[in-house]
């Protein structure tokens, strides 16, 4: 007899506005608090405390626009923020400060969320959807400059970049990017390069998100249908379609899969949350407490494998935390 | 008649002399059948032949020449062929030159597609000619572009101009469309105009046709008039004329190659895909089976049984359907869209409820608008509408034929309004078709009752010759197809459908003329007085509305549009079959008589091919009614 599924550990209310992403920030020891990033659509960066389940800072610093994308730098004092006033963020928050350091103008005025990854101690490599149609650009950070452009060949028609996944296979290997486009196909482009390495078309609508793991070359991306799509990489960098899994409901706004690459999360427009095994996309668990569209998943990174929590920001203004599947 | 060869300086005008009698006492066919082919051998090479031919028939005396000329155009099999049987006849002779560019082309009609084709390619092959060519263009164009022309003119004598003009410009070179560009730009202009406020379909599409393909000359690059029409047979064959010539090839096939073009980028990718797949498929799951216990076997799965669809409920009640499509903007755009979706069968479903609500849903109905892309949405509001009106007849009936007379409503919205009478009625009087009525409607429900169809005249026929089969007819509510009868509900409210509408049809509002501008939607409206008429038999108001209905259809009767005309034929045809005969014969027997002269007339008289066919069946049907009659005995 199946159990039925778990309730929410806890539920954060107080954004007062559609959630729209999350960023876990728990891999201090103590004494340090275990928190949690949202950024809103009325523009907030809330910092929630994991401890007392209460908003500790509130950041403003997009003008009120929606923030879409959160992410931590290398601990949780180094804040990246993107909001739809077309700026990338960077801010101090050490010592309680809630200062803006930096900022990227980025003239793109879609909803691709932007895509970090550490290269060297104290340098990121940032993918990011340009001004210009179809681009994706890569930034160093924290020096700005500009380390190529990936357009894609004249007449591929694939739209705008819906979502960014940098990654590398090992520290100090080439970095590559995995793009999911408006017409359905992912991309893989070489970063040093500059140039396309593989095309797969995976979805017939716009891919919404997607998320990859690099030890077992495998990747899932989900689009506004109800189709998701599991595709891996070979030795020649070639993607290829591994598998597909209907849903019940069309639409997945976003995809994540645990950090011990055990099990994945999606959110979905039909207000649930799904559950996966990683390896063979085993459904384990539909998570139904929210009442409108979840915009996010996130998983933390705890160390100790039983603090691990799941947390989902929705339309309807609150965030479910989970604990769910932290025995393995 | 055998021609004797050789090189004797004869002088050949007898011989053009017996052609010319010849031909004009009707014997064209016996003579040029043999006449023609011969010539058109011999003058293949032969220089002296040919003019000798030229000679024979430019001796032809005047009188006799229009039979003549018309023979050889008949007969020439082509273009050329004709040229060198006629030479430069037509800018020498003046007879000559009306019948090949006035007559044949504007006051007769009858001559076939190939027939037309040699005619004016016959004139675009010499430089002499080619004048003429343009002069005909001109003169064609302006017949196209007449209103008058397009209101009178039978369809098949526009169908002939349009192939015409389209031939015609098939044959123009670039120099030449240059020089007349202006005035092609504005004949097109007003023909456009002049065909597409036609009520008639066929010339509609005529219209646009010849339209577009004259923006296709004139603007070689840049923007074209591209309408949107159902192809059919006709539209297929027109364009088709525009391509024939070798010399002058337009290729409207641009789209396919961008088509194709997509096409084959867009298939390496997805066939990689799949080979690929297909290649890995069976390699994955070796490797699973080979790999050790995955730790995804210890994950247990949560009870998902509870994962179901995602459907976004409609109301139940139907105030709260009310509620929801009065509802202010932006709000639940998905419950707006399940609640129209789910109205009608609500309504059927809860008739007291409606009743109680009745007029302000069809108000609200009526004023309803798209918010979101709903698949079918208009009839969706269409079928609402018309359950809403089954369900309490007389106070919506008396709304919307209140509405259809008010200001401001759209055309499209009075036209609705029509279309839902008719709908309703025919649900109301017969019943049992309900579920019929459902399938029948997928598409355009509307178009398919009112005419026309020409099976509801088959229909119609049917059911007359079942009337001729019986001596003796029952009154006793008998009905007319052979199935379960059951009573006619339509009985009691067919004159609160029927009358509100004759009512005010000559009264004129600031935006709604029916007698004036908006002769569609007056065309529209008679249409569905002659089936409501049709739908009323056997209901007591029938004598009534008859009489009504032939004093409207008198009143109108000379209308200059043939769509308002044919149903008004239809309007007779309806009240022949329903109002039983002896109340006719009782009531109503001055009028029939003016009528059966007015239908005489028509059935001569009237350009329009449709119009003199109903005619021509109303006057079976009065005889018929007579013969029967007579054949029972008083």
């Amino acid at each position: 007899m199946a159990l039925p599924p778990p309730d929410p550990q806890f539920v954060l209310r107080g954004t007062s506005a559609a959630v729209h992403t999350l960023h876990f920030s728990c891999g201090d020891p103590e004494p340090d608090i275990p928190l949690l990033f949202s950024g809103s659509e009325n523009g907030f960066i809330h910092v929630w405390n994991l401890k007392t389940h209460r908003v500790d800072t509130a950041l403003d610093g997009h003008g009120r626009k929606s923030v879409y994308c959160v992410e931590t730098m290398g601990g949780k004092d180094r804040l990246l923020s993107q909001g739809r006033d077309q700026r990338i963020c960077l801010w101090d928050l050490a010592e309680g400060r809630t200062a803006v350091t930096d900022s990227v103008f980025t003239e793109h005025v879609g909803f691709c969320r932007c895509s970090l990854l550490k290269v060297a101690q104290g340098r990121w490599l940032m993918a990011m959807a340009a001004r210009s149609l179809e681009e994706v650009q890569i930034l160093e950070l924290p020096s700005k400059t500009s380390v190529c452009t990936l357009k894609p060949e004249v007449g591929a028609k694939l739209g705008m970049p819906m979502c960014l996944k940098l990654w590398q296979l090992s520290c100090g290997s080439q970095p590559v990017l995995l793009a999911g486009y408006e017409d359905g196909s992912v991309v893989l482009w070489n970063v040093s390069m500059g140039k396309a390495l593989s095309q797969l078309i995976c979805h017939q609508e716009p891919v919404m998100s997607l998320d990859f793991d690099s030890e077992k070359a495998k990747g899932i991306s989900g689009s506004s249908e109800k189709v998701l799509s599991i595709w891996s990489l070979n030795e020649q960098q070639n993607l290829q379609v591994y598998k597909t899994h209907e849903l019940v409901n069309a639409g997945i706004s976003d995809i994540t899969i645990r950090p011990d690459k055990k099990i994945l999360a999606t959110a979905g427009w039909d207000h649930r949350i799904r559950i996966f095994g990683w390896k063979k996309l085993k459904p384990l668990a539909v998570l139904d407490y929210h009442t409108a569209t979840v915009h996010c998943v996130s998983f933390s990174d705890h160390s100790n494998p039983r603090d691990r929590l799941l947390a989902a920001g929705s339309k309807d203004q609150r965030i479910s935390v989970w604990s769910i599947y932290v025995q393995t | 008649v055998c021609f004797i060869p050789g090189g004797l300086d004869c002088s050949i005008s007898f011989v053009s002399h017996v052609l010319g009698k010849v031909c004009i006492h009707g014997r064209q066919k016996e003579i040029l059948g043999v006449l023609v082919p011969r010539l058109a051998d011999l003058t293949r090479s032969d220089c002296i032949w040919q003019r000798i031919c030229w000679r024979l028939v430019e001796g032809v005396p005047d009188r006799w020449m229009e039979a003549v000329v018309l023979g050889f155009v008949q007969r020439a099999p082509r273009a050329d062929v004709l040229s060198r049987l006629l030479g430069n006849l037509v800018v020498k002779n003046k007879k000559a030159q009306f019948v090949v560019t006035q007559k044949m082309l504007l006051l007769q009609y009858g001559h076939t597609t190939a027939v037309l084709q040699s005619l004016l390619g016959y004139l675009s092959l010499d430089s002499l000619r080619r004048t003429l060519l343009l002069r005909v263009l001109q003169e064609l164009l302006e017949t196209w572009s007449s209103s008058s022309a397009v209101k009178h003119s039978p369809a098949e004598q526009q169908l002939y101009i349009s192939k015409a003009i389209l031939i015609c410009l098939s044959h123009l070179k670039e120099p030449e469309i240059e020089s007349c560009r202006q005035e092609l730009l504005t004949s097109m202009m007003e023909g456009v105009k002049c065909h597409l406020d036609s009520s008639l379909p066929q010339l509609r599409r005529l219209g646009m046709v010849v339209a577009e393909n004259i923006s296709l000359k004139i603007n070689t690059e840049g923007p074209v008039l591209k309408f949107e029409y159902e192809e059919d047979d006709e539209t297929r064959e027109l364009k088709s004329l525009l391509v024939q010539t070798p010399s002058f090839c337009v290729v409207p096939s641009l789209p396919d190659d961008d088509e194709s073009g997509k096409a084959g980028a867009a298939l390496p990718l997805v066939p990689e895909g799949n080979e690929t797949s297909h290649r890995a498929a069976p390699v994955m799951p070796d490797e699973e089976s080979d790999a050790e216990l995955d730790s995804d076997d210890d994950l247990i799965p949560y009870d998902m049984s509870e994962d179901t669809e995602l459907k976004i409920k409609a109301p139940v009640y139907i105030r709260d359907c009310i509620e929801v499509l009065t509802g202010s903007g932006s709000e639940d755009v998905d419950k707006w869209e399940a609640t129209v979706k789910a109205l009608e069968s609500l309504v059927r479903k809860n008739p007291a409820a409606t009743r109680e609500v009745s007029v302000e849903l069809a108000k609200i109905l009526l004023h309803l608008e798209e918010k979101t892309c709903i698949e079918g949405f208009v009839e969706l509001r269409q079928r609402a509408q018309v359950a809403v009106l089954t369900t309490d007849p007389i106070p919506v009936a008396k709304y919307l034929t209140s509405q259809f007379y008010s200001l401001n409503y759209s055309l499209r919205q009075r036209m609705d309004i029509l279309d839902v009478l008719v709908l309703a009625a025919q649900e109301l009087s017969c019943p049992k078709f309900h579920g019929k009525t459902k399938h029948s409607g997928a598409q355009k429900p509307c178009i398919q009752l009112l005419p026309g169809s020409d099976s509801s005249q088959g229909w119609r026929r049917i059911v007359d010759e079942r009337i001729k089969s019986k001596t003796r007819r029952f009154d006793t509510g008998q009905s007319r197809v052979e199935l379960a009868s059951h009573p006619n509900e339509f009985n009691s409210v067919a004159g609160y459908f029927f009358f509100p509408l004759i009512q005010h049809f000559d009264r004129p509002l600031t935006t709604f003329d029916l007698l004036g501008e908006d002769h569609l939607v007056l065309g529209r409206l008679v249409h569905t007085l002659a089936v409501l008429m049709y739908l009323a038999v056997n209901t007591v108001a029938v004598t009534a509305m008859g009489k009504a209905l032939l004093e409207f259809v008198w009143a109108l009767r000379l209308h200059t549009d043939s769509y308002v005309r044919q149903g008004l034929l239809s309007c007779v045809s309806s009240l022949l079959l329903s109002v039983p005969t002896e109340r006719i014969l009782a009531d109503m027997t001055e009028e029939l008589l003016e009528t059966q002269s007015w239908l005489g007339d028509v059935m001569e008289k009237d350009p329009d091919g449709d119009c003199r066919r109903l005619a021509l069946q109303n006057l079976l049907l009065m005889e018929n009614l007579k013969k029967k009659l007579e054949a029972v005995p008083s």
